[in-house]
């Protein structure tokens, strides 16, 4: 019995182990997504590219889809840019850009110069849209399911590592190990 | 005024603007009670981006973003909980620096009632045995046959030492 009792330290410190060691991948400033699982919220904007189109919610749907929260005075977002025009390009991944608080001309000759990986962009130029989807820093990219609803949530720079890890297992049907990133 | 003088002078000067520049937003309230919820709620809630600074305090765009939110809710005339559930829905529990008492948050107040409420019968149980077991080994004391074993072992280990 009391053998047993000596063990408990031990048993105690190898758990406590094990808890610290899982939290070692979690990056604390990183939060879950209040909408995970939730239909996109609604809502009505221009297109950032035409702005006589209002584009809805409903265009969110019938695949999956990267919803990439972007502007132009974001430095993280040109980071990113590049490899967004490779997801779109060579796997044909479905983008869709909210450009966010951002001015109409500034974005749209960004997209000129850099290449525009979205099938088209919502033009949120007060942030609502963002606050409804509970943006709290671009870049942001949301994994929107055929239904409409949101799976997943990226804070920060999409790269190979964060497609493959993270976004791809929403993609089925591209194949995530085809092309290598150029 | 000599150089010095005035360099020190206008050093503590572009202080005094700095510090008093930093956070203000110019919001207009109808009514003292709606700037005194503002006030209270700007500061219960969370700064998303900042994490341990409260959205009164943030720099942060968000922060900004957020109050200016929480002003309009306010104005709207909705109650502190629904400008508090708006936020949540949007950015989380994570957000309120005050958290529900509902979900995980029950175990983390009532967890240690609990274990205190049981520990305190365990150990009053635990020492009453042990305390009756010692008297009783000592009232009880050996009887003949347990002396002469206890003497044949004594012996015996006194043998084995030598």
């Amino acid at each position: 019995m009391n053998r047993v009792l000596l063990f408990v330290p031990v048993i105690f410190f190898a758990i406590l182990g094990f808890v610290f060691y899982t939290m070692m991948e979690h990056d604390p400033s990183e939060l879950q997504s209040a909408r995970l699982n939730q239909p996109f919220p609604a809502f009505q904007l221009t297109d950032l590219e035409k702005p006589e189109l209002t584009r809805d919610q409903s265009a969110l749907q019938g695949e999956p889809m990267l919803v990439n929260v972007w502007a132009t005075w974001c430095p993280a977002c040109r980071a990113e840019h590049a490899y967004l025009v490779h997801l779109a390009e060579q796997k044909n991944v479905a983008i869709i850009g909210l450009n966010y608080k951002d001015q109409r001309q500034a974005a749209n000759e960004w997209l000129v110069k850099l290449g525009d990986p979205y099938r088209f962009s919502i033009f949120d130029q007060e942030g609502r849209l963002g606050l409804d989807l509970g943006v709290y820093g671009a870049p942001e990219t949301y994994v929107v399911d055929a239904d409409g609803i949101i799976r997943y949530r990226h804070v920060g720079v999409v790269n190979e590592k964060v497609w493959q890890e993270k976004l791809s297992p929403w993609f089925p049907a591209i194949s995530g190990s085809g092309v290598p990133a150029s | 005024m000599n150089p010095l003088r005035s360099f020190f002078l206008s050093l503590a000067l572009s202080m005094i603007v700095g510090t008093s520049l930093a956070t203000v937003d110019v919001y207009e309230f109808s009514d003292e009670d709606k700037y005194e919820r503002y006030k209270v709620l700007t500061e219960e809630l969370r700064c998303p981006k900042c994490q341990n600074q409260n959205i009164a305090d943030s720099d942060a765009q968000i922060a900004k973003d957020l109050r200016q939110e929480v002003h309009r809710l306010v104005e709207a005339g909705q109650s502190d909980d629904q400008v508090v559930s708006f936020m949540v829905e949007r950015y989380g529990d994570f957000v309120r620096y005050r958290p529900a008492m509902e979900g995980a948050m029950l175990g983390l107040w009532w967890g240690p009632v609990v274990i205190v409420l049981t520990g305190i019968p365990l150990l009053v149980f635990w020492v009453r045995r042990r305390r009756q077991a010692d008297a009783g080994s000592i009232e009880r004391g050996l009887d003949d046959q347990e002396k002469q074993r206890l003497k044949r072992l004594l012996d015996k280990d006194e043998g084995d030492r030598q």
